[in-house]
C-alpha cells in the first residue's frame, strides 16, 4: 500500500513548489514596492 | 396499475442499497448548510444534488441507453472545461480589497508559507498510493479555495473530483474549529500575546488599478498555466478598483458569483453518484484534506516564529495562520484569538493582509502544481 518510490519522487516537487511560491510572492512584493514608489498617494491625491 | 409502480418494482435493492447512504449524506450536507450555516451556498445544492443523482434510474444524470442527463450536460458545459470555477473567480476578485495587503506587503510571506500543507499532502498522498495526478488534486484541497480545487482536479481529470470538492468546502467551513487548535499547539501564550501596532499606509488608486494588471502579466510570463486562474481573479479585482464599472462590480460580486455557485454545487453532484463516491479512498481524501489544512496553518505559524528570530519588531505568530486562502474566516479566527488572549490586541488588519495574500498564493500554488506535474 505504501509507495516509498512515489514519495521520493514527490519530494523534489514539494521543494520546487515551495521555492516557486516564495519566488513569485517575493516578485509580487517587489512590484508592490515599485508601484508604491512610482505612484505615491500625494501624486494623485487619493487614498485607500 | 403495475405500470405506475414499474420503476419501483424494477429496483434491485440488493445492489442499489448504497444509494440510501448517499441520501443520508445529502441530508447531512443540507442539515449542515441550513442548521449550522456551513458554506450554505454550496453545501445545500450539493446535498440536494447528491439525492437527485442517486435516485433509481435518475433522469438527472445520463443512464445507459437514454439521452444525456441535464446535470451531465451542465458538467460538460461548465466544469469539465473549467469554465464555472473561472467565472466564480471573477466574482471573488471583485469581492477582495487588496488595500490591506498593498499597504503592508510583507504579510505576503505568510500567504506563501501557509501553502506548505498543499505540498506536504502531495507527498503524503503519493506515499499512500494515489497516482500523482490524484495526489496533486487531493493536495490542492489545502489551497482552501474551492474554485482552485475544482480547476486543478478537473485539469488532471482526477478520479476523485466529488470527494475533493466536498472536502475542500467542508474544511473551509471548519476553519474556526481546525485553526485555533493547531495555532495553540504551535504557539506559547507569550507568543500569542505579542501586540502588533497597526500603522496603515495609504495606497494610491493608480497602484490599485495597476496591481491586478501587472500580477496577471507576471503570472502569465512565469507560470503560464496559472494565468487563467490568476487572470480571472485579477480581472474581477480590476472591475472593482477601476471606479468606472461599479454596477458590473456589484453584478460580479452578487449575481454572477451566486448564479455560478448555485450551478457549481448542483453540477458537481454528478460526481456524487454512489458508484464513484462510496469508496475507501473517499475517507482517505477527507483525512488528507484535514492534514493539508493542519499543515497549512502550522506552516504559516512556524514561519512567523522563524521570522521573529531575526526581527526586532516581533510578529504575533498567529497572523501566519491567516495566510491560508479561506477568506475572511481565517483572519477573523486569528483576530478573535488575539482578543481572547489580550482584549487590547487588535490583529484584524494584519491578519486580513495575510489572508488576502493567501488568496493569491493559493492560486499561484495551483498554477505551480499544474506546471510541475506533467500528465
Amino acid at each position: 500500500m505504501f509507495n516509498v518510490d512515489a514519495l521520493l519522487k514527490s519530494l523534489p516537487i514539494m521543494g520546487l513548489g515551495m521555492l516557486g511560491i516564495f519566488i513569485v510572492i517575493g516578485l509580487i512584493m517587489f512590484i508592490i514596492w515599485i508601484l508604491g514608489k512610482a505612484f505615491p498617494v500625494k501624486k494623485d491625491k487619493q487614498d485607500n | 396499475m403495475a405500470q405506475l409502480f414499474s420503476n419501483f418494482l424494477n429496483i434491485d435493492w440488493s445492489t442499489q442499497w448504497p444509494m440510501v447512504i448517499m441520501w443520508i449524506i445529502g441530508g447531512v450536507l443540507i442539515y449542515l448548510a441550513v442548521k449550522k450555516d456551513m458554506e450554505p451556498t454550496l453545501l445545500l445544492p450539493m446535498g440536494f444534488g447528491a439525492i437527485l443523482v442517486n435516485l433509481p434510474f435518475s433522469g438527472a444524470v445520463t443512464q445507459v441507453g437514454a439521452e444525456e442527463g441535464p446535470i451531465d450536460v451542465l458538467f460538460n458545459a461548465g466544469i469539465a472545461n473549467e469554465l464555472f470555477p473561472l467565472l466564480l473567480f471573477i466574482g471573488i476578485g471583485a469581492m477582495i480589497d487588496f488595500g490591506p495587503l498593498l499597504s503592508n506587503p510583507k504579510m505576503m510571506l505568510f500567504g506563501a508559507a501557509a501553502q506548505f500543507g498543499i505540498f506536504f499532502t502531495l507527498s503524503l498522498a503519493s506515499f499512500l498510493g494515489f497516482e500523482i495526478k490524484d495526489a496533486a488534486s487531493i493536495a490542492i484541497i489545502g489551497a482552501a479555495d474551492g474554485p482552485t480545487s475544482i480547476f486543478v482536479s478537473q485539469y488532471f481529470k482526477s478520479n476523485y473530483v466529488g470527494p475533493i470538492i466536498i472536502a475542500a468546502y467542508s474544511y473551509m467551513a471548519l476553519v474556526p474549529i481546525i485553526q485555533p487548535a493547531v495555532i495553540k499547539i504551535c504557539t506559547t501564550k507569550k507568543e500569542r500575546l505579542i501586540r502588533m501596532p497597526y500603522k496603515p499606509k495609504t495606497v494610491s488608486k493608480t497602484t490599485k488599478i495597476l496591481f491586478p494588471i501587472i500580477i496577471t502579466m507576471v503570472a502569465g510570463i512565469f507560470a503560464p498555466k496559472s494565468v487563467a486562474l490568476v487572470g480571472f481573479l485579477m480581472f474581477g479585482n480590476l472591475i472593482r478598483e477601476c471606479g468606472v464599472l461599479n454596477s458590473l462590480s456589484e453584478s460580479a460580486q452578487h449575481e454572477l458569483a451566486n448564479l455560478v455557485t448555485l450551478l457549481l454545487g448542483l453540477t458537481v453532484s454528478t460526481k456524487m453518484q454512489w458508484q464513484y463516491f462510496l469508496r475507501w479512498e473517499t475517507l482517505m481524501i477527507m483525512g488528507l484534506g484535514l492534514v493539508a489544512f493542519i499543515f497549512d496553518t502550522a506552516g504559516g505559524v512556524i514561519f512567523a516564529k522563524i521570522l521573529n528570530i531575526f526581527l526586532k519588531e516581533k510578529i504575533n505568530p498567529m497572523v501566519g495562520a491567516a495566510g491560508i486562502s479561506a477568506f475572511p474566516m481565517s483572519s477573523r479566527v486569528v483576530h478573535k484569538m488575539g482578543l481572547e488572549e489580550d482584549p487590547q490586541n487588535f490583529l484584524l488588519m494584519h491578519a486580513a493582509a495575510a489572508n488576502v495574500s493567501g488568496q493569491i498564493a493559493s492560486v499561484v500554488a495551483g498554477g505551480l502544481i499544474l506546471t510541475l506535474i506533467q500528465v
